[in-house]
């Protein structure tokens, strides 16, 4: 199924997690024991993707904790932009990450390691984090970094019997830095710098390019070309704030600029809101915007229009707009044995895709030219997705 | 960068560099009350942002500055 969009970047960011996975508890105390059943299901622009995962934290001494997460993603369908020139496909992908952390006075240091495994895409990636408490535990400053070796491959045959022709390497490099801090009673701050570099084969084997001709759609189909190198900034401020009853706001801004001439900003805001010592609910709110690509371009004017050439939608100006809600279940908030207390929270969002230089040739693409839709003239793409999750977990 | 320049900054860092020294918590451990309720936690479900980061991530041009883990599938 091939994941290029995302070289195993799934720990690249890991680093940070810890800066914002929790309270702004000091990084010189472990979280709780705990463990998590995650499962959830995507469906939206042909594609069905459900997600299995199990995880735990365990601390071995009072300063040393180790995480192991497994997770199973089940894909079936094929987004537009692949059915305008494959057929639609079935796999799997399986990720096992590990990682280990140590507090030494007011600072932890996590070094973890992961590997991504699916039938054309093979990804493994080492990473390291260190996490400083200061100014009375007020302020905490996370580093991180991590490097990714991905193989790229293709899948030539089908879904049941795959042939499978590996295309090249990608390597990625990522350095993170965060602050998090306090600076009322009631209000707490965080910001994220992230920069990703990219090597080597970075291009989607499964998308195409397609350009006029006097074929009888009046385009013709053509192989993408992308640059070999990518390098990424991202900033991402965010503010919580609790207000004057039991309940919290989150704003959220980040915005984020590549030297493949992409810029997109994103703007959240969260509503959590607490029912009792029993519920938790939250509401949130998420818009992105994005440019295309420097190389973009949904026709191009003729066979080898320019050096680098691109039909992804994911290059494509869009715009994407999520609601989603979640409740969280205390059903055993006093403990039982062993356990200190168990929680089951169900989310579900729904995002609206909307592009706006992309146009649908799966629906339209029996349309001759000068038909109801002439080629470069079909009506722009757009989707709604539907994300459920379900989870688990348990604190000991 | 001229020396001027450079022995000026050279000097700021190190006045606030010790400044630092010196900073006393202006919201003290005994008022941290709700900072450490549950509400206020920057991310109360590692994983679930993680899945969500990462279908983000899959379908859009952007990445990273999240703080959260993304992951793998862009699932084509």
């Amino acid at each position: 199924m091939m994941h290029l969009r995302t070289p195993s970047r799934l720990v690249t960011l890991a680093a940070l997690a810890g800066l914002f996975a929790g309270s702004p508890a000091p990084a010189d105390v472990l979280p709780d024991n705990r463990a998590d059943l995650f499962y959830s299901k995507y469906s939206g622009g042909g594609m069905n993707i459900n997600t299995y995962e199990a995880s735990a934290h365990a601390n071995a001494t009072e300063n040393i904790g180790l995480d192991y997460s497994y997770l199973v993603d089940k894909v079936s369908g094929a987004s537009v932009d692949v059915l305008s020139n494959a057929s639609v496909i079935k796999d799997e992908r399986k990720q096992n990450s590990i990682s280990a952390t140590w507090i030494h006075d007011k600072t932890s240091y996590t070094l973890g390691y992961s590997n991504s495994k699916e039938r054309d895409y093979i990804s493994n990636t080492p990473h390291f984090s260190l996490s400083q408490d200061m100014f009375g535990d007020l302020t905490t400053i996370t580093l991180g970094f991590s490097r990714s070796r991905d193989e790229v491959g293709e899948n030539n045959g089908t879904a049941n019997d795959p042939k499978v022709a590996w295309l090249g390497h990608a390597e990625s490099r990522a350095y993170d830095v965060g602050i998090s801090q306090i600076l009322t009673r009631n209000l707490i701050a965080g910001v994220t710098f992230d920069v990703i570099t990219d090597d080597g084969f970075l291009q989607n084997p499964y998308r195409s390019i397609r350009y006029y001709s006097s074929s009888g759609l009046g385009y013709t189909l053509g192989s993408q070309v992308y640059p070999d190198t990518r390098t990424s900034t991202a900033i991402e401020a965010r503010l919580k704030y609790y207000l004057p009853y039991r309940a919290a706001l989150t704003g959220i801004y980040r915005y984020y600029r590549d030297t493949w001439g992409i810029i997109g900003d994103t703007v959240e805001i969260d509503y959590t809101h607490p029912v009792r010592n029993k519920w938790i609910f939250e509401g949130r709110a998420r818009y992105y915007k994005q440019g295309h690509a420097n190389f973009y371009a949904d026709i191009f004017p003729y066979f080898d229009a320019q050096n680098f050439e691109g039909r992804d939608k994911d290059l494509a100006a869009s715009e994407n707009l999520t609601i989603g809600a979640k409740a969280t279940y205390a059903w055993l908030p006093d403990g039982w044995k062993v356990f200190k207390r168990s929680t089951v929270t169900a989310d579900i969002s729904q995002v609206r895709f909307k592009y706006l230089d992309f146009r649908d040739i799966k629906d339209y693409n029996d349309t001759p030219a000068g038909g109801e839709y002439a080629a470069g003239t079909e009506p722009l793409y757009h989707f709604n997705a539907m994300i459920y999750q379900l989870y688990l977990s348990a604190f000991f | 960068m001229t020396p001027k320049l450079r022995h000026a900054l050279c000097a700021s860092v190190v006045l606030l560099l010790s400044a630092c020294g010196s900073v006393q918590p202006w919201v003290k451990p005994y008022e941290r009350d709700r900072l450490a309720d549950p509400v206020m936690a920057w991310d109360r479900d590692a994983l679930s942002s993680a899945f969500l980061d990462h279908v983000y991530e899959s379908r859009e041009g952007s990445r990273g500055g999240t703080g959260a883990a993304g992951g793998g599938c862009g699932c084509n």
